[in-house]
Protein backbone atom coordinates (compact mmCIF):
# COMPACT_ATOMS: atom_id res chain seq x y z
CA UNK A 1 0.00 0.00 0.00
CA UNK A 2 1.30 3.10 -1.32
CA UNK A 3 0.33 6.85 -0.33
CA UNK A 4 -0.03 8.56 -3.78
CA UNK A 5 1.48 11.90 -3.38
CA UNK A 6 1.25 13.01 -7.61
CA UNK A 7 -2.83 12.67 -7.22
CA UNK A 8 -2.74 15.12 -4.40
CA UNK A 9 -0.11 17.71 -5.59
CA UNK A 10 -2.56 17.19 -9.40
CA UNK A 11 -4.97 18.61 -7.24
CA UNK A 12 -3.64 20.89 -5.53
CA UNK A 13 -5.39 23.97 -7.71
CA UNK A 14 -8.57 21.92 -6.34
CA UNK A 15 -7.90 21.72 -3.07
CA UNK A 16 -7.02 25.60 -3.28
CA UNK A 17 -9.97 26.80 -4.50
CA UNK A 18 -11.36 25.28 -2.24
CA UNK A 19 -9.50 26.83 0.82
CA UNK A 20 -10.43 30.25 -0.69
CA UNK A 21 -13.98 28.73 -0.82
CA UNK A 22 -13.80 27.88 2.94
CA UNK A 23 -12.27 31.03 4.00
CA UNK A 24 -15.10 33.18 1.87
CA UNK A 25 -17.76 31.11 3.74
CA UNK A 26 -16.21 31.23 7.68
CA UNK A 27 -15.69 35.36 6.81
CA UNK A 28 -18.89 35.70 5.76
CA UNK A 29 -20.67 33.66 8.03
CA UNK A 30 -18.73 35.17 11.39
CA UNK A 31 -19.30 38.71 9.87
CA UNK A 32 -23.33 38.57 10.09
CA UNK A 33 -23.02 35.84 13.03
CA UNK A 34 -21.55 38.02 15.06
CA UNK A 35 -23.63 41.35 13.97
CA UNK A 36 -26.80 39.89 14.76
CA UNK A 37 -25.05 38.34 18.22
CA UNK A 38 -24.46 41.53 19.51
CA UNK A 39 -27.97 42.72 19.99
CA UNK A 40 -29.45 39.13 20.38
CA UNK A 41 -26.83 39.26 23.50
CA UNK A 42 -28.07 42.25 25.45
CA UNK A 43 -31.60 40.68 24.77
CA UNK A 44 -29.72 37.88 26.62
CA UNK A 45 -29.16 40.23 29.70
CA UNK A 46 -32.50 42.25 29.35
CA UNK A 47 -34.54 42.35 32.51
CA UNK A 48 -38.01 42.39 30.61
CA UNK A 49 -39.07 38.70 30.54
CA UNK A 50 -40.47 39.00 26.67
CA UNK A 51 -37.13 40.20 25.63
CA UNK A 52 -35.06 37.51 27.47
CA UNK A 53 -37.44 35.00 26.86
CA UNK A 54 -37.71 35.28 23.45
CA UNK A 55 -33.59 35.65 22.70
CA UNK A 56 -33.46 32.40 24.84
CA UNK A 57 -35.87 30.48 23.09
CA UNK A 58 -33.90 30.94 19.43
CA UNK A 59 -30.40 30.13 21.09
CA UNK A 60 -31.98 27.23 22.72
CA UNK A 61 -33.80 25.92 19.67
CA UNK A 62 -30.62 26.54 17.42
CA UNK A 63 -28.26 25.01 19.53
CA UNK A 64 -30.34 22.22 20.37
CA UNK A 65 -30.67 20.80 16.85
CA UNK A 66 -27.99 19.58 14.69
CA UNK A 67 -26.58 22.00 11.93
CA UNK A 68 -27.28 20.16 9.08
CA UNK A 69 -30.70 19.94 10.01
CA UNK A 70 -30.85 23.62 9.78
CA UNK A 71 -28.93 23.99 6.86
CA UNK A 72 -31.29 21.31 4.86
CA UNK A 73 -34.45 23.37 6.45
CA UNK A 74 -32.60 26.55 4.87
CA UNK A 75 -31.84 24.91 1.19
CA UNK A 76 -33.95 22.33 0.64
CA UNK A 77 -37.02 23.26 3.05
CA UNK A 78 -37.71 26.88 1.84
CA UNK A 79 -38.82 25.78 -1.70
CA UNK A 80 -41.38 24.13 -0.29
CA UNK A 81 -43.71 26.73 -0.15
CA UNK A 82 -45.19 28.86 -3.37
CA UNK A 83 -44.55 32.16 -1.66
CA UNK A 84 -40.94 31.88 -0.69
CA UNK A 85 -40.45 30.71 -4.94
CA UNK A 86 -42.96 33.97 -6.01
CA UNK A 87 -40.85 36.34 -3.43
CA UNK A 88 -37.64 38.89 -4.97
CA UNK A 89 -35.50 36.68 -2.57
CA UNK A 90 -35.52 34.03 -4.76
CA UNK A 91 -32.35 34.18 -6.44
CA UNK A 92 -30.83 34.43 -3.52
CA UNK A 93 -32.74 31.43 -1.33
CA UNK A 94 -31.95 29.10 -4.19
CA UNK A 95 -28.32 29.94 -4.45
CA UNK A 96 -26.34 26.88 -2.19
CA UNK A 97 -23.43 29.69 -1.28
CA UNK A 98 -26.29 32.36 0.50
CA UNK A 99 -28.16 29.24 2.04
CA UNK A 100 -24.90 27.89 3.63
CA UNK A 101 -23.98 31.22 4.93
CA UNK A 102 -27.20 31.83 5.89
CA UNK A 103 -27.37 28.89 8.26
CA UNK A 104 -24.14 29.02 9.52
CA UNK A 105 -24.48 32.89 10.01
CA UNK A 106 -27.80 31.99 11.89
CA UNK A 107 -25.97 28.99 13.60
CA UNK A 108 -22.97 31.10 15.22
CA UNK A 109 -24.81 33.95 16.00
CA UNK A 110 -26.78 31.73 18.57
CA UNK A 111 -23.89 30.60 19.71
CA UNK A 112 -21.95 34.00 20.05
CA UNK A 113 -24.98 35.75 21.92
CA UNK A 114 -24.99 33.41 24.71
CA UNK A 115 -20.69 33.79 24.89
CA UNK A 116 -21.44 37.74 24.94
CA UNK A 117 -23.99 37.31 27.51
CA UNK A 118 -22.28 35.24 29.91
CA UNK A 119 -19.21 38.02 29.36
CA UNK A 120 -22.03 40.53 29.93
CA UNK A 121 -23.08 38.91 32.98
CA UNK A 122 -19.48 38.53 34.54
CA UNK A 123 -18.20 42.34 33.99
CA UNK A 124 -16.70 43.55 37.68
CA UNK A 125 -19.60 45.27 39.35
CA UNK A 126 -16.94 48.32 40.15
CA UNK A 127 -17.30 49.20 35.94
CA UNK A 128 -20.60 49.68 36.33
CA UNK A 129 -20.36 51.98 39.86
CA UNK A 130 -17.80 53.98 38.16
CA UNK A 131 -19.98 54.55 35.08
CA UNK A 132 -23.08 55.49 36.69
CA UNK A 133 -20.94 57.80 39.33
CA UNK A 134 -19.14 59.70 36.86
CA UNK A 135 -23.62 60.39 35.00
CA UNK A 136 -23.31 58.59 32.27
CA UNK A 137 -27.25 57.52 30.56
CA UNK A 138 -27.60 53.67 30.52
CA UNK A 139 -26.96 53.74 26.42
CA UNK A 140 -23.61 55.28 27.13
CA UNK A 141 -22.89 52.81 29.53
CA UNK A 142 -23.21 49.98 27.46
CA UNK A 143 -21.46 51.46 24.24
CA UNK A 144 -18.38 52.50 26.49
CA UNK A 145 -18.16 50.94 29.17
CA UNK A 146 -20.01 47.48 29.07
CA UNK A 147 -19.81 46.10 25.62
CA UNK A 148 -16.13 46.68 24.79
CA UNK A 149 -15.23 45.37 28.21
CA UNK A 150 -17.17 42.00 27.88
CA UNK A 151 -16.01 42.02 24.19
CA UNK A 152 -12.56 41.62 25.19
CA UNK A 153 -13.23 39.19 28.06
CA UNK A 154 -15.21 36.87 25.74
CA UNK A 155 -12.46 37.04 23.70
CA UNK A 156 -10.91 33.36 24.74
CA UNK A 157 -14.53 31.82 24.20
CA UNK A 158 -14.76 33.43 20.83
CA UNK A 159 -11.97 32.29 19.42
CA UNK A 160 -13.13 28.27 20.06
CA UNK A 161 -16.22 29.59 18.65
CA UNK A 162 -14.57 30.53 15.40
CA UNK A 163 -12.48 26.85 15.23
CA UNK A 164 -16.01 25.21 15.67
CA UNK A 165 -17.39 27.25 12.70
CA UNK A 166 -14.44 26.90 10.61
CA UNK A 167 -15.17 23.03 10.86
CA UNK A 168 -18.95 23.49 10.36
CA UNK A 169 -18.07 25.52 6.81
CA UNK A 170 -17.41 21.75 5.61
CA UNK A 171 -21.14 20.86 5.90
CA UNK A 172 -21.15 23.06 2.54
CA UNK A 173 -20.14 20.49 0.63
CA UNK A 174 -23.05 18.65 1.02
CA UNK A 175 -24.97 21.11 -0.60
CA UNK A 176 -22.90 20.96 -3.77
CA UNK A 177 -20.23 23.82 -2.90
CA UNK A 178 -16.54 23.15 -3.59
CA UNK A 179 -15.09 24.03 -0.45
CA UNK A 180 -12.03 22.03 0.86
CA UNK A 181 -14.18 18.71 1.96
CA UNK A 182 -15.82 19.18 -1.54
CA UNK A 183 -12.45 19.10 -3.31
CA UNK A 184 -11.97 16.04 -1.33
CA UNK A 185 -14.67 14.42 -2.16
CA UNK A 186 -14.30 15.08 -5.92
CA UNK A 187 -11.07 14.19 -6.38
CA UNK A 188 -12.08 10.82 -4.13
CA UNK A 189 -15.19 10.92 -7.04
CA UNK A 190 -12.47 11.35 -9.66
CA UNK A 191 -9.42 9.19 -8.55
CA UNK A 192 -11.08 6.51 -6.53
CA UNK A 193 -8.50 7.31 -3.69
CA UNK A 194 -10.30 8.40 -0.74
CA UNK A 195 -7.58 7.84 1.97
CA UNK A 196 -5.34 10.61 0.02
CA UNK A 197 -7.71 12.87 -1.09
CA UNK A 198 -9.02 12.93 2.52
CA UNK A 199 -6.05 13.27 4.35
CA UNK A 200 -5.07 15.90 2.63
CA UNK A 201 -8.26 17.82 3.38
CA UNK A 202 -7.58 17.29 6.75
CA UNK A 203 -4.25 18.94 6.95
CA UNK A 204 -5.56 21.51 5.52
CA UNK A 205 -8.12 21.92 8.25
CA UNK A 206 -5.40 21.58 10.62
CA UNK A 207 -3.26 24.43 9.33
CA UNK A 208 -5.85 26.64 9.81
CA UNK A 209 -6.99 25.36 12.82
CA UNK A 210 -3.48 26.37 13.77
CA UNK A 211 -2.38 29.40 12.48
CA UNK A 212 -6.21 30.70 13.94
CA UNK A 213 -5.10 29.96 17.66
CA UNK A 214 -2.58 31.96 17.25
CA UNK A 215 -3.75 34.88 15.52
CA UNK A 216 -6.57 34.69 18.76
CA UNK A 217 -3.07 34.32 21.40
CA UNK A 218 -2.14 37.43 19.55
CA UNK A 219 -5.29 39.05 19.93
CA UNK A 220 -5.47 38.25 23.53
CA UNK A 221 -1.95 39.77 23.99
CA UNK A 222 -2.86 42.95 22.44
CA UNK A 223 -6.74 42.90 24.07
CA UNK A 224 -6.47 41.54 27.23
CA UNK A 225 -3.32 41.75 28.30
CA UNK A 226 -4.55 43.59 30.95
CA UNK A 227 -5.83 40.42 32.59
CA UNK A 228 -2.92 38.25 32.46
CA UNK A 229 -0.70 37.18 35.14
CA UNK A 230 2.05 39.17 36.09
CA UNK A 231 5.35 37.86 34.93
CA UNK A 232 7.51 37.86 37.61
CA UNK B 1 -49.36 11.41 10.67
CA UNK B 2 -46.88 12.91 8.11
CA UNK B 3 -48.09 11.20 5.51
CA UNK B 4 -47.91 8.17 7.03
CA UNK B 5 -43.63 8.38 7.50
CA UNK B 6 -43.96 8.56 11.22
CA UNK B 7 -43.54 5.69 12.15
CA UNK B 8 -40.52 5.68 9.34
CA UNK B 9 -39.14 8.70 11.05
CA UNK B 10 -39.24 7.30 14.73
CA UNK B 11 -37.56 3.98 13.62
CA UNK B 12 -34.44 5.96 12.23
CA UNK B 13 -34.80 8.09 15.51
CA UNK B 14 -34.25 4.63 17.20
CA UNK B 15 -31.43 4.02 15.26
CA UNK B 16 -29.80 7.72 16.12
CA UNK B 17 -29.97 7.21 19.85
CA UNK B 18 -28.66 3.21 19.54
CA UNK B 19 -25.51 5.48 17.38
CA UNK B 20 -25.10 8.00 20.31
CA UNK B 21 -25.72 5.82 23.09
CA UNK B 22 -22.93 3.69 22.04
CA UNK B 23 -20.44 6.08 20.25
CA UNK B 24 -20.34 7.85 23.75
CA UNK B 25 -20.15 4.82 26.02
CA UNK B 26 -16.98 3.84 23.25
CA UNK B 27 -15.76 7.67 23.74
CA UNK B 28 -15.56 7.71 27.29
CA UNK B 29 -13.35 4.47 27.15
CA UNK B 30 -11.20 6.43 24.31
CA UNK B 31 -11.23 8.87 26.78
CA UNK B 32 -10.33 7.50 30.01
CA UNK B 33 -7.47 5.83 28.18
CA UNK B 34 -6.40 8.87 26.18
CA UNK B 35 -6.16 10.86 29.85
CA UNK B 36 -4.50 8.32 31.03
CA UNK B 37 -1.74 8.77 28.15
CA UNK B 38 -1.88 12.24 28.57
CA UNK B 39 -1.10 11.89 31.95
CA UNK B 40 1.80 9.61 31.85
CA UNK B 41 4.88 10.36 33.30
CA UNK B 42 6.71 8.42 30.43
CA UNK B 43 7.04 11.35 28.28
CA UNK B 44 6.13 9.42 24.53
CA UNK B 45 3.04 8.04 25.73
CA UNK B 46 1.91 11.77 26.96
CA UNK B 47 3.06 13.38 23.43
CA UNK B 48 1.10 10.28 22.33
CA UNK B 49 -2.17 11.39 24.01
CA UNK B 50 -1.39 15.22 23.44
CA UNK B 51 -1.34 14.26 19.49
CA UNK B 52 -4.40 12.13 19.91
CA UNK B 53 -6.76 15.32 21.12
CA UNK B 54 -5.16 17.75 19.08
CA UNK B 55 -4.80 16.11 15.52
CA UNK B 56 -8.58 14.86 16.22
CA UNK B 57 -10.41 18.33 17.77
CA UNK B 58 -8.13 20.60 14.52
CA UNK B 59 -9.95 18.46 11.40
CA UNK B 60 -14.12 18.75 11.04
CA UNK B 61 -16.09 15.79 12.41
CA UNK B 62 -17.30 15.39 8.55
CA UNK B 63 -14.05 14.87 7.30
CA UNK B 64 -12.95 12.67 9.93
CA UNK B 65 -16.36 10.40 8.74
CA UNK B 66 -15.67 10.66 4.97
CA UNK B 67 -11.59 9.74 6.21
CA UNK B 68 -12.51 6.71 8.56
CA UNK B 69 -15.94 5.64 6.64
CA UNK B 70 -14.22 5.53 3.38
CA UNK B 71 -10.44 5.37 3.63
CA UNK B 72 -10.32 3.06 6.27
CA UNK B 73 -12.82 0.72 3.94
CA UNK B 74 -9.94 1.08 0.68
CA UNK B 75 -6.77 0.45 3.73
CA UNK B 76 -8.72 -2.91 4.90
CA UNK B 77 -9.21 -3.84 1.23
CA UNK B 78 -5.74 -3.11 0.09
CA UNK B 79 -4.23 -4.73 3.34
CA UNK B 80 -6.21 -7.78 3.54
CA UNK B 81 -5.52 -9.72 0.81
CA UNK B 82 -1.46 -9.51 1.85
CA UNK B 83 -3.60 -11.39 5.01
CA UNK B 84 -4.71 -14.04 3.05
CA UNK B 85 -8.54 -12.54 3.07
CA UNK B 86 -10.02 -12.20 -0.54
CA UNK B 87 -13.50 -10.81 -0.22
CA UNK B 88 -14.30 -7.44 -0.19
CA UNK B 89 -14.78 -6.25 2.71
CA UNK B 90 -17.83 -3.97 3.09
CA UNK B 91 -17.87 -1.64 6.34
CA UNK B 92 -21.43 -1.74 8.18
CA UNK B 93 -22.38 1.64 8.47
CA UNK B 94 -23.94 1.43 11.90
CA UNK B 95 -20.76 -0.12 13.15
CA UNK B 96 -18.59 2.18 11.26
CA UNK B 97 -20.55 5.46 12.66
CA UNK B 98 -20.11 4.05 16.13
CA UNK B 99 -16.45 3.56 15.80
CA UNK B 100 -15.79 6.91 14.17
CA UNK B 101 -17.98 8.94 16.66
CA UNK B 102 -16.69 7.07 19.38
CA UNK B 103 -12.95 8.19 18.41
CA UNK B 104 -13.63 11.48 17.77
CA UNK B 105 -15.31 12.05 20.85
CA UNK B 106 -12.93 10.24 23.04
CA UNK B 107 -10.42 12.78 21.86
CA UNK B 108 -12.87 15.66 23.20
CA UNK B 109 -13.45 13.52 26.44
CA UNK B 110 -9.60 13.63 27.20
CA UNK B 111 -9.44 16.96 27.50
CA UNK B 112 -12.64 17.18 29.76
CA UNK B 113 -11.17 13.97 31.88
CA UNK B 114 -7.66 16.18 32.02
CA UNK B 115 -8.97 19.14 32.84
CA UNK B 116 -11.27 17.37 35.90
CA UNK B 117 -8.58 15.69 36.99
CA UNK B 118 -6.07 18.25 37.04
CA UNK B 119 -9.22 20.25 38.92
CA UNK B 120 -8.88 17.82 42.18
CA UNK B 121 -6.61 19.71 44.78
CA UNK B 122 -3.19 17.46 45.20
CA UNK B 123 -4.16 17.34 48.94
CA UNK B 124 -6.72 14.73 48.50
CA UNK B 125 -4.73 11.96 46.95
CA UNK B 126 -1.52 12.71 49.60
CA UNK B 127 -4.55 12.27 51.83
CA UNK B 128 -5.61 9.07 50.53
CA UNK B 129 -1.46 7.85 50.56
CA UNK B 130 -1.00 8.74 54.02
CA UNK B 131 -3.94 6.81 55.03
CA UNK B 132 -2.12 3.84 53.08
CA UNK B 133 -4.19 3.34 49.90
CA UNK B 134 -2.63 1.76 46.87
CA UNK B 135 -2.31 4.11 43.74
CA UNK B 136 -5.35 2.02 42.21
CA UNK B 137 -7.06 2.29 45.45
CA UNK B 138 -6.52 6.27 45.78
CA UNK B 139 -7.20 6.34 41.69
CA UNK B 140 -10.88 4.83 41.83
CA UNK B 141 -12.11 5.75 45.60
CA UNK B 142 -10.32 8.94 46.07
CA UNK B 143 -9.82 10.96 42.78
CA UNK B 144 -12.67 9.32 40.73
CA UNK B 145 -15.67 10.10 42.51
CA UNK B 146 -14.44 13.49 42.70
CA UNK B 147 -13.14 13.67 38.83
CA UNK B 148 -17.17 12.93 37.92
CA UNK B 149 -18.77 15.63 39.23
CA UNK B 150 -15.92 18.09 38.06
CA UNK B 151 -16.32 16.24 34.62
CA UNK B 152 -19.88 16.19 34.28
CA UNK B 153 -20.59 19.99 32.54
CA UNK B 154 -18.03 19.34 30.00
CA UNK B 155 -19.71 15.88 29.61
CA UNK B 156 -22.67 17.31 28.82
CA UNK B 157 -21.11 19.83 26.20
CA UNK B 158 -19.71 16.46 24.55
CA UNK B 159 -22.45 14.48 24.64
CA UNK B 160 -25.05 17.43 23.00
CA UNK B 161 -22.66 18.33 20.53
CA UNK B 162 -22.25 14.32 19.95
CA UNK B 163 -25.80 13.80 19.38
CA UNK B 164 -25.96 16.34 16.72
CA UNK B 165 -23.09 14.88 15.28
CA UNK B 166 -25.16 11.46 14.43
CA UNK B 167 -26.94 13.34 11.54
CA UNK B 168 -23.36 13.20 9.81
CA UNK B 169 -23.83 9.50 9.40
CA UNK B 170 -26.40 9.65 7.17
CA UNK B 171 -23.90 11.42 4.67
CA UNK B 172 -22.25 8.21 4.40
CA UNK B 173 -25.84 6.31 4.20
CA UNK B 174 -26.48 5.19 7.53
CA UNK B 175 -30.53 4.91 7.36
CA UNK B 176 -30.87 7.03 10.94
CA UNK B 177 -33.42 9.51 11.28
CA UNK B 178 -31.94 12.32 9.21
CA UNK B 179 -31.70 9.29 6.16
CA UNK B 180 -35.03 8.92 6.68
CA UNK B 181 -36.47 12.05 6.33
CA UNK B 182 -34.63 13.07 3.71
CA UNK B 183 -36.03 10.32 1.73
CA UNK B 184 -39.31 10.93 3.04
CA UNK B 185 -38.92 14.95 1.74
CA UNK B 186 -37.58 13.42 -1.68
CA UNK B 187 -40.76 11.10 -1.81
CA UNK B 188 -43.60 13.95 -0.84
CA UNK B 189 -41.94 17.09 -2.08
CA UNK B 190 -42.58 18.28 1.75
CA UNK B 191 -39.00 18.71 2.92
CA UNK B 192 -39.99 21.66 5.10
CA UNK B 193 -42.51 19.40 7.14
CA UNK B 194 -39.82 16.45 7.51
CA UNK B 195 -36.76 18.26 8.36
CA UNK B 196 -38.96 20.10 10.48
CA UNK B 197 -40.06 17.15 12.27
CA UNK B 198 -36.51 16.15 12.80
CA UNK B 199 -35.40 18.92 14.64
CA UNK B 200 -38.12 18.65 16.90
CA UNK B 201 -37.30 15.08 17.64
CA UNK B 202 -33.56 16.48 17.90
CA UNK B 203 -34.82 19.20 20.59
CA UNK B 204 -36.54 16.66 22.45
CA UNK B 205 -33.14 14.09 22.70
CA UNK B 206 -31.46 16.86 24.03
CA UNK B 207 -33.90 18.53 26.40
CA UNK B 208 -34.43 15.65 27.99
CA UNK B 209 -30.10 15.06 28.04
CA UNK B 210 -30.17 18.26 29.97
CA UNK B 211 -32.01 17.94 32.53
CA UNK B 212 -30.83 14.17 33.50
CA UNK B 213 -27.65 15.22 33.17
CA UNK B 214 -28.27 18.67 35.54
CA UNK B 215 -30.49 16.04 38.10
CA UNK B 216 -27.06 13.67 38.05
CA UNK B 217 -24.70 16.62 38.30
CA UNK B 218 -26.94 18.13 41.41
CA UNK B 219 -26.88 14.56 42.72
CA UNK B 220 -22.71 14.21 42.59
CA UNK B 221 -22.44 18.17 43.93
CA UNK B 222 -24.37 16.97 47.23
CA UNK B 223 -22.61 18.20 50.56
CA UNK B 224 -20.18 21.12 48.11
CA UNK B 225 -20.44 24.44 49.23
CA UNK B 226 -21.15 27.10 46.57
CA UNK B 227 -20.58 30.45 47.51
CA UNK B 228 -23.66 32.95 46.90
CA UNK B 229 -23.15 36.47 46.08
Amino acid sequence: MMFDYNVVWEAMPLYLGGLLTTLKLLALSLFFGLLAAIPLGLMRVSRHPLVNISAWLYTYVIRGTPMLVQLFLIYYGLAQFEFVRQSIFWPWLSSATFCACLAFAVNTSAYTAEIIAGSLKATPHGEIEAARAVGMSRIKMYRRILLPSAMRRALPQYSNEVIMMLQTTSLASIVTLIDITGAARTVNAQYYLPFEAYITAGVFYLCLTFILVRLFKLAERRWLGYLAPRKS
Amino acid sequence: MLKGYGAVILDGAWLTLQLALSSMALAVVLGLIGVALRLSPVRWLAWLGDMYATVIRGIPDLVLILLIFYGGQDVLNRVAPLLGHDDYIDLNPLMAGIGTLGFIFGAYLSETFRGAFMAIPKGQAEAGMAYGMSGMQVFFRVMVPQMIRLAIPGFTNNWLVLTKATALISVVGLQDMMFKAKQAADATREPFTFFLAVAAMYLVITSVSLLALRYLEKRYSAGVKVAEL
